[in-house]
Order: C-alpha cells, then structure tokens, then sequence
C-alpha cells in the first residue's frame, strides 16, 4: 500500500475512499450544523439581528445544500464505498478509479459551493431555487451561478458512483450470493444507485436550462418571453422527491441491518423489506407534484399526485412493522447502535405521518412553506437519515478504524442528540400551524411564536452537544481505545469475516455464501465448512492511479472557469481530455503494444501474505 | 461473448431502416394524410428505433440484463415527458 | 480501456464495462427525455417567430439523417470486422463511421449558421431555445462519438486492436447508435411532426 499524503490521493482502495468520504462529509455535517445554528440565534428571539436579512438568505440555502449534497449523501456514500463490496464478498467495486474520481469530483465541487462564500456570493434562492429568484433579472451576482455549477459538479460525481456500484452489486456478488442472499443494505444501496442515475440527468437538464437563461440569456423561466417558471419546479422535483428517497434508502439498509444483529433473529420479511423498497424507489418517480399543490394545477392533478403520495405511505409503513417485528421476541442487546436504529424508527415513523398529512391537499394548502413543513423534513431527514447513519457508524466503526468506541459516551451521545432533536424540532409543528412561515429572516413579537422560537434554538445546542460528544469519542476511540475484534456484533454479514480494518484485499479467498445470514449460519454450523482451497499465491489488486485527481482537476477549473474567463475553461478541457486519455491508456502503454497484461504481472501483487485472516471458511 | 447477427442480417436491418425514414420523409409531404401524420411517424420511428436497439445493439440476442438496464428507464423517461406534456397542456385540443 | 482489473467477468457473466455502459444509456434516456419533455412542452407557446415552419428545412435534414443512420450500420460492420479479426475492415469502417459522424456534424454546422442568419437565435424565442439546446447537446454527444472512435481507429492503424479487444468497440459502439436513435426521435419529434 502507498503510504503518506500521495498513498491518499492516488488511492483506489474502496476502503480508503469510503473513509474520505466520511471525513469530508462528516466536516461539512459540521459547517451545515453551524449555519443552522447561526438560523436559530437569528430567530430565538423576535426582531433578531444577528445577521441580516441578505445573509440570511444565504444561510438558509448553503444550510440546505450543504446537508443534503455535501452531508448526508456523502456519509451514505462512506458506507457504501467501505461496506458494500466486503458485504458482497469481493475485493473492490467494479471501476475502482472512477470510484476514486467520483470522490475528487464530490470534494472539488463541495469546495467550490463554499468558495462563494469567500467572493461574498453565496447561494441565496433557497435549497430548491424557485425559478425567478434565480433570473439573472432578479439575482444578477455570481451567488446562483455558484448554486448551478456547484450542483452540476456533484451530479457528475453521484451519478459515476451510481453507474458503479450499480455494476459493482450486479456483477460482484460472491459465489452463491443470489440476490435473495443479499443483505438488505446491498438492496437499498442498488435502489438508491438506480435512483441516482435516473433522477440526477433531470436536475441537470433543469439545471442547464437555467445556466443557458443566466449566461446566454434565453427565455426558458422567463414568464415575460412566453417561458414558464413552473417547467423548472417540475424538473425540480421530478429530481426531489427521488432525492429525498435517495437520502432515506440507505438508512433504511443500515437499521435492517443493526436490528437483526441486536436481537439476535434475523430480518422479519426479508423479501417483503426488498420490494418495498424497490417499489418505494419505483413510485418515487410518480409523486413530485405533491410538492406543488399550492401551484394550482387543478383539482384531477392535485387529486392524483395525492393518491400517489398516500400509496407511497403504503410500503413505508409495512417496513416500519417489519423492522417492530425484527425486534419482537429477540434477545435484544442495547448498544448505542440500537439505539440510535430505535431512535430512526420512532423519529422516522413521525416524519411519515406528517408526510401522509400534508399528502391531502387541503391541508397543504395550510402547511406549505409554514414552519410545519421545516418540521417534517427535519424529521426524516434528521431523525431519519441522520440517525440512521449514526447508527451505521456505532455499528461499522470498528470494522473501519479497527478500534472500538465507548459505550458510555455513545449513550450519552444517542440521549443529547434524541433529546436535541426533538426541543429543536418539535416546536416547529405547533410554529408551523401558528401560521409562522419558513424563510423569513425575523418576525414581531406577540404572534404568539416566542416562546416556541426560543425552545427550538436551546434544543439546538443540546443537540450540538450529542454531536461534540461523538467527535470525544471518536477522538478517544483512535487515541487510545483498545483493537477491535474482526466480529465485535456476533454480525451475520460477510463484513464481519474479515479483519478489522480488513486487509488490504478484503478476503483472502473469495467466500462462498449458503445464506442470508451467512456467518450466522457458519457459526452454527448451518453452513457446510468447506476444505479450504490453497491460499492464492498472490491476489491482484487495481494499482493506484494518479488520473482521477487529474481528471476532476481539469473538470473543476473548467468549472471555475465559466465564472471568470473563457480561457480556463478551455484549459480544464485540455486538462480533462489530458487526463482521461492518460487513464484510459494508463495500463496499455506500460505494456508496450501488447494487449492484456499476462494474469501474473499485476502492478501491485500481494506476494506470499501469511493468512493473517481468513476468509468465512 | 455473445452471437452476434451476420452481416448480412445488418445490411437487411439497414435497408429497412433507410426505407422507412425514405417513408416517413415522404408522409410529410403527402397533405392528405395530415390528420394521422403524428401517429403514423411515431409508429413509424418507433419501429426505427427498435430495429437499432434489437439488431445493432443486439439487445434481441444479449443477456436480459442488459435489455432491463435500458427498458426500465427509457419506459420511465416516456412515462415523464408524456406526463410533462398533459401537465402543460399538450394534449388539450383547441376547439375551434 | 483495458485494464487488469476492470476487464473482469462478473458474477453475472457479463462485462462490468459492457454493464456500465447500458446503465449509462439508461440515464442518457432521463437526460435527453427531460430536454425532449422541455421542446415539446414548449411547442408553439413562443409568442413571436421564426417557428419550426418556417425555418425547418426538411429536404436537407432528411440528407444528415440518413448519414447518421448509415454510420450506425458502418459501426456494427466494424464491429464485425474487429471480432472476424479483419484488420482491413476494421480500418475502414472505424474510420468511415466517425466520418459520417463529422458529416451530419457539418450538416448541423451549416444548419445552425443559416437558422442564426434567418433570424432564429437562442434569445429570440422559446423554440429557438429549446431547439438549439435540445439539438445541440445531441450534437455534442455526435461529437464525443466521434473523437472516442477516432481514438479506436488510430488503435487499429497501429495494430492494437485485435480479437481480444472487440468488447471495447461494442462498447463505443453501442454508445453510437444510442445516440443514433436519439436522433431518430429527434428528427420525428422535432422536424417532421411540426
Ligand atoms: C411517508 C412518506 C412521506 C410523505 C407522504 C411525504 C410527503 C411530503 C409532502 C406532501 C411534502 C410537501 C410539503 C409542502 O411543501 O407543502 C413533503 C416535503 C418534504 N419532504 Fe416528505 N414525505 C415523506 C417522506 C419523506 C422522506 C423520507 C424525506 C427525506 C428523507 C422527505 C423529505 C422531504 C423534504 C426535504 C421536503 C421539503 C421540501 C421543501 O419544500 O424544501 N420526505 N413531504
Ligand atoms: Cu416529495
């Protein structure tokens, strides 16, 4: 393995971009989380002048772009980089450099949304960027073009992570590891991945059409030139509520797989969790204009995106029963991971039903953009996803650091950030049906809003303070803590076969799976234990490549570019063409005209590597 | 690796190719036939565009997979520009 | 293109590059669906011409169309060659398939300077728009094909494309007449159904 700075940046190691995705999405948790606390000071008291109205503009927007495309879809990213392929029983994902520019392509652009901030043009149209706001008419500085680019730059960078784990779960599956045998995990990351790839080319297409009417001034959400702004709230959300499915999906995965490992039975209704979730990732793509129906696109419209939404409650529900089901009659051990897996389910199960009450029209009508709304997405998002990957860390973390993590922190960690959440949070329905509406940046005394304002803002401190917690933690764990076993659960997922961290080639022969829980199952002796073959003499890894950065280099100065000169637009181009073409050749050339390499030269063979950890078997 | 068509088959796949877009180009001019040009052209390129997929791409040989990767969201993608298109409007007929 | 690792049969049998490649296709028809979505829902809303009737010259673009559709069967008679391992052929029809490419690019060219000089621009109206954007990252996409197969011919000439190689000209290959048949919609949607 290459050591250092350079070891990093030419890696392709999924175990080492997964845990670069974390870090980096783990950083910008934290400059999310203190935007929204920066909102919160705003608004404790009435007539708040913390920050002004322009600035909080701002906030508001970084705040929500910032978590859900620089957060909680990176964090996800985390684990399916460093889980998936050692649950799939395999060495790598499918295209293991382009793994790599995904990640360089997600920093680079992260980098560039937050640049703005230092031109004193940050992102101000709000998370979703209502047409109009965005006119260049209307918002003539670089803060929207920042929005646009941004966002381009992180599409490109989830949807090459898609088209790979796609063909990384497809085509990478152990022997005998039939789809059925999947763990659920895998299965919400493939939905997910389809998600991705199918919702992100319709945002970028929104996305264009509002580059083109800011740069070259065509008339696309122009109302005066015939145009209609509603075609991009439409783009919008036909790539939203995906989206939204997107960030939920893999904290689902996660808690199917915390719950059973803790109560000790396996998943009640594995294969009805599986097509739920593929039928909830399927409706997703019928639903969008439920956010739309102040609009007034009539009552026939309005009448069945409704329907579609109450369907779409349907499958969510019967997963919610299957995982109270997981826990009924267990042997249940409380770890922090549980808790924060109980802690998803009950804040999830709240979300859900404010969802299903805003999907009647009616009383949407009340809710839209009133602070009960800011609830409900809170509540899925936060008490949903967020405590979702927080789960998957407490469980994941000492198979990723090889260290353990207190369990006596990690409760006070779970409690500050349960009881947080909810003071912060759960005022916001009572604000939102007392009529206060989200994106104001300050409001009068007396409406009878105070008080709920101020206990919303001490909660969020409380929270902040579950959050420092965990980084004591952590910081501990890595400092001090003692080495993790390779199976500190007792888990039932491949994972959990291997070392922790695991080699750098995962397994040492590649496992044979018999069944879903498969290292339950060889535990006790249910799984036929098989003559080990002879250890590989030397196990092929992909060699690290320089390439990726080079390509999401050129990629991000082109993008730079379009906000300064024409000329470093050209040059990212060269530097992308350069790079790209350098990659695709990069192992033909060093062969000097011959075609494959011969199957004993790989640049980096593991020689002679005693069997330090052995496989399942 | 899979058994492609010979090329014989591709020449076959391209001769009706070219014969129905020599089709199609002329509809457009025949006026008599204005009240069902939509319908006919569009039947008429989607049995272009099977031909193209099926025998070129060989998806009417190739493993299921394959057909499902690129059926599924192109069902989703038709599903979404027809819904656009009611949602705007398109297919409210003017009355005279 | 060829890499130790990423030239591996997976556990399904099939190529993780060849799967790559129809999962991309699968989001290139969500990518130009939307943009299709957009022309049509625009269709005959822009208050003030020049309107596809106007402009739309049929004759000429039914000439690019058919070089477009011709270059898909040259494509897969290269793809034919590579796998025959008939090196001559695949020179040729490597080569002949980026150059209709490059012909229904200068079609397009030629397309774009005469609709610009007829008074039909991006800014003037919502067909100009979403026609120049819609086609024009079709265009874009004609021209990436092109650079990639050029790639491959020069691998030909040099002899380094072989038997062994005919999964990565079916990949670039199926690319092209994807975006082949993005024309064919086009060219229904857009030119004839007016
Ligand atoms: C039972 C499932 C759900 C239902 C029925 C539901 C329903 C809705 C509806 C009708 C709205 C529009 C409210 C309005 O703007 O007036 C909405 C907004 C929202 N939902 Fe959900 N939802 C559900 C689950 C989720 C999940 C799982 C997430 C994300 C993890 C989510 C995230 C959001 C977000 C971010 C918004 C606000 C968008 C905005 O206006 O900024 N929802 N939901
Ligand atoms: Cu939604």
């Amino acid at each position: 393995m290459t050591r250092g700075v350079w070891g990093w940046i030419t890696t392709v190691d999924h175990k080492r971009i997964g845990i670069l995705y974390g870090v980096t999405a783990f950083v910008f948790l934290l400059v999310g989380g203190f935007e929204a606390a920066l909102i919160r000071l705003q608004l404790a008291r009435p007539d708040g002048a913390v920050v002004s109205a322009g600035t909080y503009n701002e906030l508001f927007t970084m705040h929500g772009t910032t978590m859900v495309f620089l957060a909680v879809m990176p964090l996800n990213a985390a684990f399916f980089n460093y889980i998936v392929p050692l649950m799939l029983g395999a060495r790598d994902v499918a295209f293991p450099r382009l793994n790599a520019l995904s990640y360089w392509i997600f920093l680079f652009g992260s980098l560039f949304l937050n640049a703005s901030f230092f031109v004193n043009a940050a992102p101000n149209a709000g998370w979703f960027g209502y047409a109009n706001l965005t006119a260049k008419q209307f918002s003539p500085g670089a803060n929207i073009d920042f929005w646009v680019i941004s966002l381009q730059l992180l599409g490109v960078s989830s949807l090459i992570a898609g088209f790979n784990f796609i063909v990384t779960i497809l085509n990478m599956r152990a022997p005998g590891m039939t789809f059925m045998r999947m763990p659920v995990f895998v299965w919400m990351t493939l939905v997910t991945q389809f998600l991705i790839v199918l919702a992100f080319p319709v945002i970028t297409v929104g996305l264009i059409l509002l580059l083109f009417d800011r740069f070259f001034g065509t008339n696309f959400y122009n109302p005066g030139a015939g145009g209609n702004p509603l075609l991009w709230q439409h783009l919008f959300w036909l790539f939203g509520h995906p989206e939204v499915y997107i960030l939920i999906l893999p904290a689902m995965g996660i808690v199917s797989e915390v719950l059973p490992t803790f109560a000790r039975k396996p998943l009640f209704g594995y294969p009805v969790v599986v097509y739920s979730g593929m039928l909830i990732g399927l409706f997703g793509f019928g639903v969008w204009s439920h956010h739309m129906f102040t609009v007034g696109l009539g009552a026939v419209v309005d009448s069945a995106f409704a329907v579609g939404t109450m369907l779409i409650g349907i499958p969510t529900g019967v997963k919610i029963f299957n995982w109270i089901a997981t826990l009924w009659g267990g042997r249940i051990r409380l770890t922090t991971a549980l808790w924060f897996a109980l802690g998803f389910i009950a804040m999830f199960l709240m979300g859900g039903l404010s969802g299903i009450m805003h999907a009647a029209p009616p009383v949407d009508m009340q809710q839209q953009d009133s602070y009960f709304v800011v609830a409900h997405l809170h509540y899925v998002l936060v008490g949903g996803s967020l405590f979702g990957i927080f789960a998957g860390l407490y469980y994941w973390w000492p198979k990723m650091t090889g260290r353990m993590l207190s369990e006596r922190a990690g409760r006070w960690n779970f409690w500050l950030m349960f009881v947080g959440f909810n003071v912060t949070f759960f005022p916001m329905h009572f604000l939102g049906l007392l009529g206060m509406p989200r994106r104001i940046y300050t409001y009068a005394g007396g409406l009878g809003w105070d008080l709920w304002n101020l206990v919303s803002t001490v909660g969020v401190f409380i929270l902040a303070l579950g959050i420092l917690v965990f980084i004591g933690n952590a910081v501990a764990s890595l400092r001090s803590a003692a080495p993790a076993p390779a199976d500190p659960w007792d888990g039932r997922t491949l994972e959990w076969a291997v070392s922790s961290p695991p080699p750098e080639y995962n397994f040492r022969n590649i496992p044979t799976v018999h069944h879903r829980d498969e290292l339950w199952a060889l535990k006790a002796g249910r799984a036929p234990v098989e003559a080990a073959p002879p250890p590989p003499r030397e196990i092929h890894l992909p060699p690290p490549s320089f390439y990726p950065i080079v390509v999401a280099a050129g990629v991000v100065l082109a993008a730079t570019g379009a906000l300064t000169h024409l000329a470093l637009v050209v040059a990212g181009a060269l530097v992308v063409v350069f790079g790209a073409y350098r990659w695709a050749f990069e192992y033909r050339s060093s062969l000097g005209g011959g075609l494959r390499p011969p199957s004993d030269a790989s640049p980096r063979g593991l020689r002679g590597q005693s069997p330090r950890s052995s496989g399942p078997r | 690796m899979t058994q492609h068509p010979p090329v014989r088959t591709y020449l076959l796949v391209a001769a009706v190719l070219a014969v129905i877009t020599a089709v199609e180009v002329s509809l457009f001019y025949v006026t008599v036939m204005a009240r069902f040009l939509a319908p006919l052209l569009i039947v008429l390129s989607a049995a272009k565009f099977s031909l193209v997929v099926m025998f070129f791409m060989h998806l009417r040989s190739d493993h299921r997979a394959f057909t499902g990767l690129f059926v599924g969201p192109l069902a989703i993608a038709i599903a979404i520009i027809l819904a656009l298109m009611a949602l705007f409007g398109a297919f409210v007929v003017a009355r005279p | 293109m060829t890499t130790p690792h990423e030239a591996v049969i997976g556990s399904t049998g099939l190529d993780h590059r060849k799967m790559g490649v129809w999962a991309f296709l699968g989001s290139e028809c969500m990518f130009f669906g939307s943009l299709i979505a957009t022309y049509l829902v625009y269709k005959g809303r822009s208050p003030s011409g020049p309107t596809p009737h106007e402009i739309l010259n049929i004759p000429l673009t039914s000439i690019s169309t058919f070089v477009l559709l011709m270059s898909s069967l040259l494509m897969v008679l290269a793809l034919a060659a590579v796998q025959r391992g008939d090196a001559l052929g695949a020179r040729l029809w490597l080569f002949g398939t980026p150059f209709f490419g490059m012909i229904f690019l200068g079609f397009q060219v030629y397309e774009f300077a005469t609709f610009v000089r007829e008074g039909l621009t991006l800014q003037v109206n919502l067909f100009g728009a979403s026609f120049f954007v819609l086609t024009g990252f079709h265009g874009a996409h004609v021209s990436v094909g092109v650079v990639w197969l050029l790639t491959l011919w020069t691998l030909a000439l040099r002899n380094r494309l072989t038997r062994a190689d005919a999964l990565i000209v079916e990949i670039a290959g199926l690319y092209w007449h994807f975006v082949d048949i993005v024309w064919i919609v086009i060219f229904t949607l857009v030119y004839l159904i007016q």
